[in-house]
């Protein structure tokens, strides 16, 4: 029988090495998985690119993983969003590289990876300072330029309903870069807020199909303890 | 002669979009846009981090922390609207699916380059976003800006000093003192603020303007001017 829930999230992050390319889908602090980060900084690799839209927020999940010393780079569109500081202070110390990629051309060359693709012609950047240093081709008058797939080692996404197989749904707005990002990494590994039967998520509408995923950990409705937003849970709780 | 504010910027903006027009707005003025869309007609607002269907802030006890736009401010989808992940977000924004796009602007050339992603700050660490993207993809690209900087100089020049986040893509620019459309043959004056004539707004700006056949005064809801508008509590 196909099961990739894997009750202990520490299980689940256990052989992400040092040096791994980390997909880290999600758009301000909507969509990110939170939980699966913290595991992260709890697991001890170091040496890390992370691929995100951002660049991590107050002092929990990425922005921890940032003030602990243990990313390398970040490749990202926008790293200047709520409260950055983790991430400005590393910057500032030039103890980690920033790599600035235009959000569209982010979320296209994961999933020219994942398509299997080895690049793609873009006018986005094109005659700009991001496409200094790119080869650029002009198709039919327009000037493009080159783009190459990005692939991750891992990817941590962040779903809404999963089941055994690893088929998955988002909700809203917190669906952004996760369906791109759980088909572009070697490894999926996948949060989700309450597991379902197999069969009990309409065919239809299943957003990532299991083929992307191999594990999956049910990590509830909450945030981690330490995110901002812990409180209102545990207050409705309580 | 009073320059608009952002509020009648965006009011002015928001006249000229058409029924049934598929749009972008960007961060900061342009978002403002949403709210003059004239009633009863149909605008689609698409959010560059997949939603297309943008409704207006929500209400006490409707908020979703799932649900926000690309200004990361918490909004609501309108009846009919739907989510799309982030790579066709993108495909719909690069590959010409919008029908507009409303951006915000340093500075604008007059050949409708467009300098809106870094002001090159070595303080901090340079950010793009979707920037760069909507000033390709979008069918056609307007520009809501201030007319000039804090200092008085022109934003509108004959060559961005500013790193370019497009060349040649702006079609119109609302402005604080006009409405200029770029065209082949030069910007055009197409609308000034009450009091304001040609030569003193040339006086503001770089490129050399044309004065459009039968060109309009500015006729923005007074209510709007700063700062009665912040005032009545529109938070963005």
């Amino acid at each position: 029988m196909i099961n990739k829930q894997i009750d202990d999230i520490r299980e689940a992050v256990n052989d992400i090495r040092d040096g791994a390319v980390v997909l880290v889908p999600g758009f301000g602090a909507v969509g990110i998985a939170d939980h699966l980060l913290e595991a992260l900084c709890d697991q001890g690799a170091t040496d890390l690119t992370i691929v995100a839209n951002n660049a991590g927020n107050d002092e929990h999940g990425l922005a921890r993983l940032i003030n602990l010393g243990r990313v390398r780079k970040v490749i990202c569109s926008y790293p200047r969003s709520g409260d950055y500081s983790a991430f400005l202070n590393a910057y500032r110390a030039k103890t980690l590289e920033l790599e600035l990629v235009p959000q569209g051309t982010i979320s296209e060359r994961m999933r020219c990876a994942a398509a299997g693709l080895g690049g793609f012609f873009s006018p986005v950047s094109a005659g700009t300072r991001l496409a200094e240093g790119k080869e650029t081709r002009e198709i039919d008058g327009k000037l493009y330029v080159f783009e190459k797939p990005l692939r991750g080692d891992v990817a941590l996404v962040k779903a809404w309903r999963a089941d055994r197989w690893g088929n998955l749904t988002y909700r809203k707005s917190a669906r952004n870069f996760n369906p791109i990002c759980a088909q572009a990494a070697d490894l999926t590994i996948v949060e989700t807020a309450a597991m379902v039967e197999l069969g009990a998520l309409d065919p239809e509408t299943v957003m990532t199909p299991g083929i992307f995923v191999d594990r999956i950990v049910a990590v509830g409705e909450a945030p981690p303890k330490n995110h901002p937003g812990y409180a209102k849970f545990a207050g409705a709780a309580a | 002669m009073t320059p608009l504010s952002r509020f009648q910027i965006a009011w002015r903006a928001a006249q000229d979009l058409p029924e049934g027009a598929y749009v972008n707005l960007g961060i900061g003025m342009p978002t403002l846009a949403a709210r003059y869309v004239p009633a009863g007609r149909e605008v689609i607002f698409h959010s560059e981090n997949g939603v297309l269907g943008l409704g207006p802030a929500p209400q006490p006890g409707e908020e979703d922390e799932d649900l926000i736009d690309a200004g990361k401010n918490l909004t609501t989808l309108v009846r009919g609207g739907c989510y799309v992940h982030h790579a066709d977000a993108f495909l719909m924004i690069r590959g010409g699916h919008l029908d507009i796009s409303l951006l915000g602007a340093f500075e604008v050339s007059g050949t409708g380059d467009l300098a809106n992603w870094t002001t090159e700050d070595p303080n901090f660490p340079p950010g793009v976003g979707g920037a760069m993207d909507l000033a390709v993809g979008a069918r056609q690209i307007r520009v809501l800006m201030d007319h000039v900087d804090k200092k008085g100089k022109p934003r509108i020049l004959n060559r961005c000093a500013l790193p370019l986040t497009a060349a040649g893509v702006v079609r119109r620019i609302y402005s604080s003192l006009a409405v200029i459309d770029v065209t082949p043959e030069g910007l055009v004056v197409v609308e000034m603020v009450p009091g304001m004539d040609i030569d003193r707004l040339q006086a503001l700006t770089e490129p050399k303007l044309m004065l459009a056949p039968g060109c309009g005064v500015i006729a923005a809801p007074a209510e709007l001017g700063a700062p009665a508008a912040k005032a009545a509590g529109q938070a963005a």
